[in-house]
This record gives C-alpha cells, sequence and structure tokens, in this order.
C-alpha cells in the first residue's frame, strides 16, 4: 500500500462522484465474516459476527442495523482489525481494493486505517485527545501517511475543516476539543477521517449523542462530502429513521447474523423477515397515534442462543421448523436476502440461486 | 375542565456562575426563564427541546430537587412552596420520577422487592405483608412476574430494568410521573414495548405524565399536549394534533424539519436549522431563537415575543404572528 498517493488535496476524487455503479467492482466486499470471542480459555465461545457477507461499492451507503448487541460493531471491527483482546476472525474475508484484510498484519493494516479506510465513532471524546489542538490531531494522517509538513499540511487541515463546515478554521484549529460543541467535536473527527482521503468510511452510530438539529447538519454533511468524494459509507444504527435519509442498502442484523438485506426502499415497503417488520413497526411516526408494534421479550444472549432460527422465541411468525433447523440465506432476486423459512417459498420468484449457506 | 394535577405559573430557576475572585460580575445562567404549563389528570405533556434548553431543570424543579428563583408550581390547586412535615409527604408520594438510563436509577445492591418497598416503607405504614402484596401488583402491572423481587438490577435487561423503574414509581398510589427521556436508552423493539406500557397504564390508573423528550416522533406519540421549549422558555405549546399538522414556531418547525423521515421516500426537508443552540450564559437579545432563525426580522432582535394563542388552539411565541 505504499501507493504514491502524496497530492496535496483530499478528499479524494472519484471518477463517477456519487453513482452507485453496481456494475463495477464494490470496493467492499466482506464474505462469510466471522469472528468469535473466546473467553475462559477459548472454552467459552461468543459468535459475535457468524457468516456476514455484503458488499459495498463506490459511492454507496450500506446501514448495518440492529439492536445492542447484534454485531454490527464488532463487524465494523473485524473490517479495519482493531478487535478487541479474546475476539478473533475465525473465517471468511474481507476484500478491499482487491486485498483481503484478515490476511493482514497489524503494521500493513496500519498504513490503510485512517487513510483508504477510516471510522467515525459515536463519542467524538473518545476519539479526540482532549491534550492535543484541533490542528495536531486533524494533521496526523496527513503527516503520518502523506508525510506533509509546514505550510503544506497547514494549508491541508485548514482545507479539511472547511469540508467539514467549522467557521473560522485558522482560529479554530488552535484550539482544544473542550472548547468546542458536541457537533462540532463530530465534525473534527470527520476531518480527521477524511485526511487521508478514505474510500470507505465507517459511521458507527456518529449522531447517537446529538441534538436533533445538530445531527440533521451532520448527516446532510455527510451526504455533501459522498457526493463530492464518492467516498462509500458503512452506516451503523439503531435508528430506522437514519436509514431512511442516508442509506442506498441496508443489513439487519439479529444475534450476529445479516438476518435481511436488500436496497432501503424495498426494505421499508416490503420487509421479509419478521424481525424486519417488528423493527419497522415498532418506530413511532410522527402524526400517528397507533400503538406501536412490539415484540415480546429481549434481544437474545449470544453465549446462550436458542436452537434453530435465533429469533424464533420472539417471532409471531414462528412455525415448528423454525425451533430446531437454522434457515440459511435466500436470496430473492433484486438484490434482497433473507435468513427465514418462511421465504423459502418465494425464492424462486426473482433468482435462480437457492440457498446458498446454511 | 378538571382541576389540573400540576399547574405552573412563571417559574424561573436562575444559576449563578461565579466569575473573578470576589464573585465580582456575577453572570446568570437562566436554564428556566419563566414557564407556564399545567398537566390534567389522566394527560401526558409532551416537552421538547434540545440539551441545554431547560427541560431536566424544570423537572427537577417539580421535584423539589432545587427552588425555584421565580414562579409557583401548585399541585392539585395549592402552591408546593408552602408544603410542610404532612403534606410535602403526601406531594412527593404522589409525583415519581423515571430517568433514562436505569442501569444508574436503580441501586445494584438492593433487590427489586427493596427497591420497589423503599417508597412504600417511608410513606405508608403498611405492614410487611401488605408491601410485599403491592410490591407484587405493580410488578404484575409493569409485565413483569412477581417471582422477579428477590432479584438483583443486574440480572435484568434494560427495558425490564426501566419496567422495574416504572413499578417503583407507581408503588405509591402516584398521580404524576415525571418520565425524562425513559426510553432513549433502549433498543427499539423494547422502546416500542415501554411506550405501549406506559399508555396503557395511563389508561387503567389515570396517572398523568410529564414526557420529557427530544425524539419528536415518540413525544408526538405518547403525549396529548406538547411544549416545546428553547433556552429556558416554551416557544410553542399545542395539543400534539394541531401542533403535528401545522407547527407554526420557526424553531418548531425546524425540529420537524430536522425529524428523520420514516420512510426512504418522505420528500426531504429543506430547512434545516443552520448554527447551534447558543451558551445560555449569552442569551441573544429579543427572541431567543433569531440568530438561528430563517424567518427572523428586524424586530426579533429587539423585542422579545410573549405567547400569544395560535390558530388552530395553543400558544406560540413569535413576532410572525403577533
Amino acid at each position: 500500500m505504499g501507493g504514491p498517493d502524496m497530492a496535496p488535496h483530499t478528499p479524494q476524487r472519484s471518477v463517477r462522484p456519487g453513482e452507485a455503479a453496481a456494475h463495477l467492482d464494490p470496493v467492499l466486499r466482506v464474505s462469510d465474516l466471522q469472528t468469535h470471542f473466546f473467553s475462559f480459555g477459548g472454552t467459552r465461545v461468543i459468535k459475535a459476527v457468524d457468516r456476514v457477507s455484503f458488499t459495498l461499492h463506490e459511492g454507496q451507503t450500506l446501514g448495518l442495523v440492529g439492536e445492542s448487541g447484534s454485531g454490527k460493531t464488532t463487524t465494523c471491527l473485524s473490517i479495519v482489525g482493531l478487535l478487541p483482546r479474546g475476539a478473533r476472525i475465525v473465517g471468511g474475508s474481507v476484500l478491499f481494493e482487491g486485498e483481503d484484510l484478515t490476511r493482514k498484519s497489524q503494521h500493513e493494516l496500519r498504513r490503510i486505517r485512517g487513510r483508504r479506510i477510516a471510522v467515525i465513532l459515536q463519542d467524538p471524546m473518545a476519539s479526540l485527545n482532549p491534550l492535543f489542538t484541533i490542528f495536531r490531531q486533524v494533521a496526523e494522517p496527513a503527516f503520518f501517511h502523506q508525510q506533509l509538513r509546514g505550510r503544506s499540511l497547514r494549508e491541508r487541515v485548514h482545507h479539511l475543516l472547511r469540508a467539514v463546515r467549522i467557521p473560522s478554521p485558522e482560529w479554530r484549529m488552535r484550539e482544544y476539543p473542550h472548547q468546542m460543541s458536541g457537533g462540532m467535536r463530530q465534525r473534527i473527527v470527520g476531518a480527521i477521517a477524511l485526511a487521508g482521503g478514505p474510500r470507505v468510511v465507517i459511521a458507527d452510530e456518529p449522531t447517537t449523542n446529538l441534538d436533533v438539529t445538530i445531527q440533521a447538519q451532520y448527516l446532510d454533511l455527510l451526504k455533501d462530502i459522498q457526493r463530492e468524494t464518492g467516498v462509500a459509507l458503512i452506516f451503523v444504527t439503531h435508528n430506522l429513521g437514519i436509514v431512511a435519509k442516508m442509506c442506498d442498502r441496508v443489513a439487519v442484523m439479529y444475534a450476529g447474523k445479516i438476518v435481511e438485506q436488500a436496497p432501503v426502499r424495498e426494505l421499508f415497503d416490503d420487509p421479509k423477515h419478521p424481525y424486519t417488520r417488528a423493527l419497522l413497526g415498532a418506530v413511532p411516526k410522527l402524526g400517528s397515534k397507533e400503538p406501536l408494534y412490539s415484540i415480546a421479550g429481549q434481544p437474545p444472549n449470544l453465549a446462550n442462543l436458542p436452537a434453530g432460527c435465533s429469533f424464533h422465541p420472539r417471532c409471531p411468525e414462528a412455525v415448528p421448523r423454525c425451533m430446531t433447523e437454522e434457515p440459511g440465506d435466500f436470496s430473492l432476486g433484486g438484490g434482497r436476502v433473507a435468513r427465514c423459512w418462511l421465504v423459502e417459498g418465494q425464492r424462486e420468484a426473482g433468482a435462480h440461486s437457492g440457498r446458498t449457506r446454511s | 375542565m378538571a382541576e389540573p394535577v400540576l399547574e405552573i405559573r412563571g417559574l424561573k430557576k436562575h444559576f449563578p456562575v461565579r466569575r473573578g475572585l470576589l464573585g465580582r460580575g456575577r453572570r446568570w445562567v437562566k436554564a428556566v426563564d419563566g414557564v407556564d404549563f399545567a398537566i390534567q389528570p389522566g394527560e401526558t405533556l409532551g416537552l421538547i427541546g434540545e440539551s441545554g434548553c431547560g427541560k431536566t431543570t424544570t423537572s427537577k424543579l417539580i421535584l423539589l430537587q432545587e427552588t425555584p428563583t421565580a414562579g409557583a408550581i401548585a399541585f392539585e390547586g395549592r402552591d408546593i412552596a408552602g408544603f410542610e412535615g404532612t403534606e410535602l409527604m403526601a406531594y412527593r408520594r404522589a409525583v415519581q420520577v423515571v430517568f433514562q438510563d436505569p442501569f444508574s436509577s436503580l441501586s445494584p445492591r438492593m433487590r427489586v422487592r427493596d427497591i420497589i418497598a423503599e417508597p412504600l416503607e417511608i410513606h405508608t405504614d403498611l405492614s410487611r405483608a401488605a408491601i410485599g402484596e403491592r410490591v407484587a401488583e405493580v410488578l404484575d402491572l409493569v409485565g413483569l412476574q412477581p417471582d422477579v423481587a428477590p432479584l438483583f438490577p443486574h440480572e435484568f435487561s434494560g427495558g425490564q430494568r426501566q419496567r422495574i423503574a416504572i413499578a417503583r414509581a407507581l408503588a405509591t398510589n402516584t398521580r404524576l410521573i415525571v418520565l425524562d427521556e425513559p426510553v432513549s436508552a433502549l433498543d427499539v423493539s423494547v422502546r416500542a414495548q415501554i411506550i405501549n406500557q406506559l399508555e396503557h397504564l395511563q389508561r387503567t390508573l389515570g396517572v398523568s405524565y410529564l414526557f420529557i423528550g427530544h425524539d419528536l416522533a415518540t413525544v408526538a406519540h405518547i403525549s396529548h399536549r406538547i411544549a416545546v421549549m428553547y433556552l429556558g422558555k416554551i416557544v410553542e405549546s399545542a395539543d400534539s394534533d394541531s401542533l403535528c399538522a401545522r407547527p407554526m414556531h420557526p424553531y418548531t418547525k425546524a425540529l420537524f424539519a430536522a425529524a428523520l423521515p420514516s420512510h426512504p421516500d418522505d420528500p426531504p426537508q429543506e430547512r434545516t436549522v443552520a448554527g447551534e443552540v447558543p451558551s445560555a450564559l449569552s442569551l441573544p437579545s429579543g427572541c431567543r431563537f433569531h440568530p438561528r432563525c430563517p424567518a427572523a426580522m428586524p424586530v426579533c432582535s429587539e423585542v422579545e415575543p410573549t405567547l400569544q394563542p395560535r390558530g388552530g388552539g395553543g400558544m406560540v411565541a413569535c413576532h410572525l404572528y403577533g
């Protein structure tokens, strides 16, 4: 990855900004990814990510939706090789620009992370160092990856801060994180993420701590940046409103697995998996006083998953088969996949491919 | 209309901020700066606003955790400032609270039955057996099995803990529960359970809620009436349906514009408000919203608008409708 990418201007501009080019090779292809947590000397295994597959194209936004403990964050950390101790990728691959990231050493990953793939986390104060100025923190990727120094480094930081709409950047970059509001801090983190001119940005609940009007500003900003640079986004969230606003494709995760994957409109219009239906029905809609659709129970404990389909104890449509046999991915055509026995009969409707794995 | 459970008139809370050595040049954070509202029996009032707008301070004033700088709170027609002894106890018994984070609002060292029994031990002279019965009764009300009583909070998920917190709030025949963002920390599917449960409890028990939140759709769903707060003041209030159908104050409109779509094909909202909430230390002159307001006029920076009746019921404080 020692490419000659020393151009002073980031974010990197693509040939087709913002165009989701499905016929081209994807920027990122995650196949059958399995990440397990090992505890008690490896005697206890938790399958945090269980055979997760998806692809991401340039300029596209994938929403990774799920409740806490569904494995969405672990999926993202597996992609960038930042798994905590005790967690290991035990199968599958993460193809990024044709290379399998799961086979790379930490040393090699360091040259990719923060440069070709960037991460924005939920809490900006956890990403920013309170002891360093904004300049130092935004400059770090360009200093480290592009070896920029002096005036060109300053100009780069200035440019990045303007790109994330920080007012009076020359003054703000001398300040410290505590002097900024939550929304501004999160935009600083966005500037750091863009500093290397990434092709993929993974945003893990970036607006959960922000006020609604600030959240709207931040989401609009991310969309603008995506239009300008063609960066591909993975948006991790539990908020289906954000998915409706931001995403092209959605993958719904439950208990470590993707239970349904579809283009965003199809998912909202015609959810195939009962869990997706439950999630959509559980969200209050403006102007509606209808009782919310609620499913009983809690998301399951990954250490103690039910047999068969992990969702069956909460599923209002479960049939006896769901309790014993785990459904595989049923491909429904049009880029739709659902992991539910109920759609088994529908699979030939759009595609020839049947049950791909289980 | 019946007598309101709680009525607030001209409520203010100003916090001093010390500057300089001898407290000279003292400034004030006007966290709550002249708020009026009333909550009827069996009604839910939604209080919505962004961080720093004073909604939590308002709830603390109601819960007697802060004393007001000015204004009055009346409970069933009587000013609570004069409450002492048994009257004060009766008020504390009748007004309860459920907080946002059920992981910090329940003592990890107490069993569920002791958590729920504590207000009963303080406020009633029920026998141990009667308390046990009441605990089982309220656990049943919130949809938990009575056999969870001997367990500790760590044995429960977030949604179940929030149910325990609601059970505790209900234990003393409560009239009003202050719900301070009670579902913000919960997962989506669990959120729906709790909201439905709260609505069910209100229908069966006739308890009133003050529902504090920042998510417009959730607040609009559960509330009969909504008051929108901005920097310590209510800028608009109306019943929930007419507020959703026709928001009038530019800030309310901005909140609606910032609300997330419920479907990808919902028309994109154009007018996202610019800027951030200013510091409560240096409030803008005139209307507090004017620096961010897309419809600001010269008068807005000079004269502070007062709440006026708005078309379709409710009140709005904006020069556009003066």
